[in-house]
């Protein structure tokens, strides 16, 4: 199993959404988070004085999927989110060692 | 009912036309003055909770519980002061000075006996001025939380609050309003630039300079870093809550509403007044668009302020025009000042400083441009007043720093006022920011 681990712009998590469910992943996590790559910050004014916003609101989003589908799950997502500015985000993969899913206690794929 | 009084009035005037118009009888004009203290009054009362808001939506989350906390004491204390202390100390028996040390108590006796109401037209109910006159002390009281907000210790402020609304106000009240030199002199301020606004401004400049910066407001290196309030819409709406309140806030301040003369003058007072706040706000984004390239929300809401204190000074005699140019160069005063203050490296949390102390000595000073008040006069009141301010204030902070202490420490000024003071989140729901 693998753990996807992706980080995108917070505009692109529905179109995401829809399109994972059409490859069967119908489970994910979603946090609201900030960050910055290459896109850096911006600057903002407040009542004159300007200060840089480094930071910059993304949504991070977990699944853990099925090694068989990790590469078409990855490929979905970079199609789904990219826009080709910087900014776009980025995806991580790694290695799941167990999943158990907590009301049946079932491990392994079955508990994805 | 209107049409038969109508014909009454047509046929008594064919009766007897010596008068055209019936003038009020005594206690109708005795109704109207009183009503006129209790209506403007009680509107002048929302301006508590429009300060409130608009404290609350200029701080960070972190320290809301506390900010609203303060305001709902100081609203409190000065009403409770105010009784036990200030009215008679601003009213009583005034020696040029100063006024009497006696808790007030309604009476209106000597108008109102078994054989009715035997005062004359400029009478109103004795109560119905205390109350007129106690939402005008909190006003004041309430400028001075926005400037020190975030890093002042809720107890002591709350006994700063108490020690200014019952004996410094009070005391540079009776100079002016209590009928002492300076009222003597000519002083004119109709309804408190100087002696409401500027003496909340002072009292909130030597608050912030004592009590001192945010922690890491302003750099050694002397850069200033800023930090954005937490909830803008709020402010926004606390500024329209103002706003508001000022039309009881200038208009009350004709304190007599038992004659068409004054009514009118009452309905220029609202004109002026609402035509100085949005001459203040246009000004402020203009300004700031031009500044800085972006429109700076809080700055307006700051112009708007800023012009609504500069016509307080004298809101019925301008024309419209006039009072639009009180109020743009107020707000434009303001805009000025604010970036002025973090140079200065005085952390003024909300604009307290600029739209109260700065404006206010604006508009004391534009009364001659519309009246025939003496500038040295004003200016003598304004420096008089101010030094008293100053002086009493600072005094009071310094004793309250060896009594009480001023700030919280630094670790809870960090985590935020309201878990170390109050131990209450106002957005337990929320994520919090640093």
């Amino acid at each position: 199993m693998k753990y996807i681990i992706t980080i995108i712009q917070p505009s692109r998590l529905e179109p995401l959404q829809d399109a994972l469910a059409g490859l069967g992943i119908d489970g994910m996590t979603v946090s609201e988070v900030q960050g910055y790559g290459r896109q850096k910050g911006k600057t903002e004014i407040y009542r004159g004085t300007e200060y840089s916003v480094n930071f910059l609101p993304k949504i991070k989003v977990e699944c853990a999927v099925d090694s068989k589908l990790a590469e078409s799950v990855i490929e979905t997502i970079r199609e789904t989110c990219s826009s080709g500015r910087i900014g776009d985000g980025k995806i991580f993969t790694m290695d799941l060692s167990d999943a158990m899913r907590i009301r049946t206690g079932e491990t392994g794929l079955s508990a994805l | 009912m209107k049409k038969s009084l109508i014909l009454t009035l047509a046929g008594a005037s064919l009766i007897a036309p010596v008068q055209a118009f019936a003038a009020p009888d005594a206690e109708t004009a005795f109704i109207f003055n009183s009503l006129s203290f209790l209506v403007h009054g009680f509107i002048v009362m929302l301006m508590a909770a429009g300060f409130c808001m608009l404290e609350v939506g200029l701080v960070r989350s972190k320290n809301a519980t506390v900010q609203s906390t303060k305001n709902i004491g100081l609203y409190s204390i000065a009403g409770l002061m105010y009784w036990l202390v200030g009215y008679n100390l601003m009213y009583m028996d005034v020696s040029g000075y100063i006024g009497s040390l006696a808790i007030w108590a309604p009476d209106d006796s000597a108008v109102i006996t078994d054989a009715g109401y035997v005062g004359d037209s400029a009478g109103y109910s004795a109560s119905s001025d205390w109350f007129f006159q106690m939402v005008f002390v909190a006003a004041a009281a309430s400028i001075v939380s926005g400037a020190v907000a975030e890093r002042v210790k809720l107890t002591t402020f709350l006994v700063f609050s108490a020690i200014l609304t019952g004996i410094i106000y009070p005391i540079q009240g009776s100079w002016t309003w209590g009928g002492g030199w300076l009222s003597e002199m000519g002083f004119s301020d109709f309804a408190g630039s100087t002696i409401v606004h500027s003496v909340g401004g002072w009292a909130a400049l030597t608050g912030a300079i004592i009590i001192g910066a945010r922690k890491g407001k302003f750099g050694d290196d002397g850069s200033i870093r800023p930090m954005p309030g937490s909830n803008l819409p709020l402010a926004t709406i606390g500024t329209f809550v103002l706003w508001f309140g000022w039309f009881g806030f200038n208009g009350g301040s004709q304190l007599a509403m038992g004659s068409a003369a004054d009514v009118a003058a009452i309905a220029n007072i609202f004109v002026n007044t609402n035509i100085a706040a949005a001459a203040g706000v246009v000004v402020a984004i203009i300004a700031t668009a031009l500044l800085y390239g972006k429109i700076d929300l809080t700055m307006a809401l700051n112009g708007a302020l800023g012009g609504l204190v500069a016509i307080t000074a004298e809101p019925l005699a301008p024309t419209p025009l006039l009072a639009a140019f009180i109020g743009g160069v107020g707000s434009l005063l303001v805009v000025f000042s604010v970036p002025m203050l973090d140079r200065l490296k005085i952390d003024d949390v909300v604009g307290a400083i600029p739209v109260h102390l700065v404006s206010g000595i604006w508009g004391t000073i534009a009364v001659c441009f519309s009246t025939d008040a003496s500038l040295i006069v004003q200016l003598i009141g304004i420096v008089s007043i101010g030094a008293f301010v100053v002086i009493t204030s600072s005094l009071v902070w310094y004793a309250l720093k060896a009594l009480m202490g001023l700030r919280p420490s630094e670790d809870e000024e960090l985590s935020g006022l309201d878990a170390s003071e109050c131990g209450l989140e106002s957005y337990p729901d929320f994520i919090r920011q640093a």
